[in-house]
């Protein structure tokens, strides 16, 4: 056997089948920690076995076979003190029969990440905690890589995921699919959790969350992941456009030498057309089933922007319509701030700083797209001490170092 | 809780910020970080830090004071100041750290202070 061969097969079973097999030990074990321990050790085994026998006929079930064996290996020696050892060893019964059977069929197990991703973000779990749960278990990225992203230390992110593992199975959270009554509520904690993984901000002052730029691409798959296993779900298609929306012009939001372009400044002709039609078809789709939805409409404003690259022109009076919808929907800071953007360009400079200045100072004390548009807007209303201050504001608070220098050329 | 923002910089950056020529750059970007922190009301202490050849260490030693220059280190990056922030959350604090304009180029350490605090 060819050991280049059987490393290959191992690393398409850990990319293709691992967020399948985790979700189905998990399902039945209710207990994400184990399960992925069981599965990380079957992995391991592969690593040695496969490269001396060979790569079997059905990796999954190889692999599923592995899991349970060592599922029944920790039951076992926890048997004298833990409650939870006969459902463990019933879900590995139950893994056995299916890898068997799967063996045997050569056909594949049931795909459960729809309830592994509601677990993830579960009214239960902490929310800052949902994300980093979601791509862990669901991706498979590592504790260290998300640390990064969400600016926390490797070994306080692995103590968060594994606290969130273990309410999950001490509080014995259910595996489910939310019924009808329940699933928009907790759709929109999925929804919710899959955005902060993409981290797009304002668009027009930062473009996306610095912070969170490595994780684009991975959250642009689980919006796809999401929308398999949830067909014609509209809020899941307008969060998939409205992330391919933004994903069409991260080459534009930087010049060849990396200095910050805004969205109305940006090079058309450098904005991906395939990913624009893609995100159009969905949010064609969406608007079909009649749910409107605050990702719906964040794509729509998207959409409207996205229009200036057949016509030349950006129409603010249709984005400030969609905004005026989305603060109704969803008042975040980042809905008022964007609306009160878009009506300063629909409707002047004086319209837009009523709006911003409207919002309450104490929540905006950290929040650099407020000032970062406080700035421009005072700026054009000639009150240059004022907007002098709040460029100063705008600058000390980034974390880009090319918005940073973007907002230096432009102090007054 | 405090936190300890410690900023290291390069030999570039200690030169930099002396120099006439470029010292209006750095200004640029420090004075708005400490206006943006001090605006947020975490600030406690702080303070800028001369390059690593103009120090000078004392010890004492069996009752004799030793003064000695330097030092001259070999490593690129130097402690080049310090801001002390009052902020609930480690988190907070590594969000402060985030948006110092150093952290692009040199490096920043936060340092919670130690609980029974045997200064105070």
């Amino acid at each position: 056997m060819n050991p280049d061969a059987a490393s290959l097969a191992i690393e398409q079973a850990a990319r293709d089948s691992y967020s399948r097999l985790l979700a189905f030990l998990a399902t039945r074990s209710r207990d994400v920690a184990a399960a992925e321990d069981a599965l990380s050790d079957a992995f391991h085994a592969a690593l040695e076995a496969w490269p001396r026998d060979g790569v079997p006929a059905n990796p999954e079930a190889w692999l599923l076979t592995a899991a349970r064996r060592r599922l029944i290996d920790v039951a076992e020696h926890n048997r004298v003190r833990a409650a939870a050892a006969p459902t463990l060893l019933a879900m590995a019964d139950e893994a056995g029969e299916i890898a068997q059977e799967a063996a045997r069929m050569h056909a594949t197990f049931p795909d459960e990440r729809l309830k592994l991703l509601f677990i993830c973000a579960h009214p239960a779990i902490d929310e800052t905690v949902r994300t980093p749960l979601m791509l862990q278990t669901v991706l498979g990225l590592d504790a260290a890589r998300i640390a990064s992203a969400f600016l926390v230390q490797p070994a306080a992110m692995g103590q968060r995921l594994s606290r969130a593992k273990t309410k999950i199975r001490d509080a014995r959270i259910a595996f489910e699919i939310p019924g009808a009554d329940e699933l928009p509520p907790r759709l929109e904690a999925v929804l919710e959790a899959i955005y902060a993984a993409y981290g797009s901000g304002w668009d027009d002052v930062s473009g996306s969350d610095p912070r969170r730029k490595g994780l684009s691409t991975e959250a642009i798959g689980l919006g796809r992941l999401l929308l398999q296993l949830l067909p014609g779900e509209a809020e899941a298609e307008g969060l998939l456009a409205l992330m391919l929306h933004c994903e069409a012009r991260r080459d534009a939001r930087r010049t060849a030498d990396g200095a910050y372009v805004p969205l109305s400044e940006q090079d058309v002709a450098r904005w991906s057309p395939e990913y624009m039609a893609e995100a159009e078809a969905l949010l064609h789709a969406a608007s079909q089933r009649g749910r409107i939805g605050r990702f719906q409409l964040e794509a729509a404003i998207q959409s409207v922007h996205a229009q200036r690259a057949a016509t030349g022109r950006t129409d603010w009076e249709s984005i400030a319509l969609f905004y005026e919808g989305l603060v109704r929907h969803a008042p975040t800071l980042g809905a008022l701030v964007g609306r009160a953007a878009v009506v300063a360009e629909a409707r002047g400079a004086e319209a837009g700083w009523s709006l911003l200045s409207a919002i309450p100072a104490e929540d905006v004390k950290s929040y650099q797209s407020y000032w970062a548009l406080a700035a421009h807007l005072l700026k054009r209303l000639n009150r240059i001490d004022e907007s002098r201050a709040a460029y100063t504001r705008a600058i000390g608070l980034c974390e880009d170092e090319a918005a940073r220098k973007f907002l230096s050329a432009a102090k007054p | 809780m405090h936190y300890t923002l410690l900023f290291y910089f390069d030999g570039q950056g200690f030169s930099g910020r002396k120099d006439p020529e470029t010292q209006k750059k750095y200004q640029d970007v420090w004075r708005p970080y400490r206006t943006a922190l001090e605006e947020a009301g975490v600030v406690v202490a702080g303070g800028g830090l001369d390059a690593p050849g103009t120090a000078r260490h004392l010890r004492v030693r069996e009752g004799k004071t030793h003064v000695q220059d330097g030092p001259y280190p070999e490593t690129k990056e130097q402690l080049g100041g310090f801001i002390v922030i009052d902020v609930p959350t480690l988190d907070a604090a590594l969000d402060w750290a985030a948006r110092c304009p150093i952290a692009a180029h040199g490096c920043v350490e936060v340092r919670p202070e130690i609980i029974a605090n045997p200064c105070s």
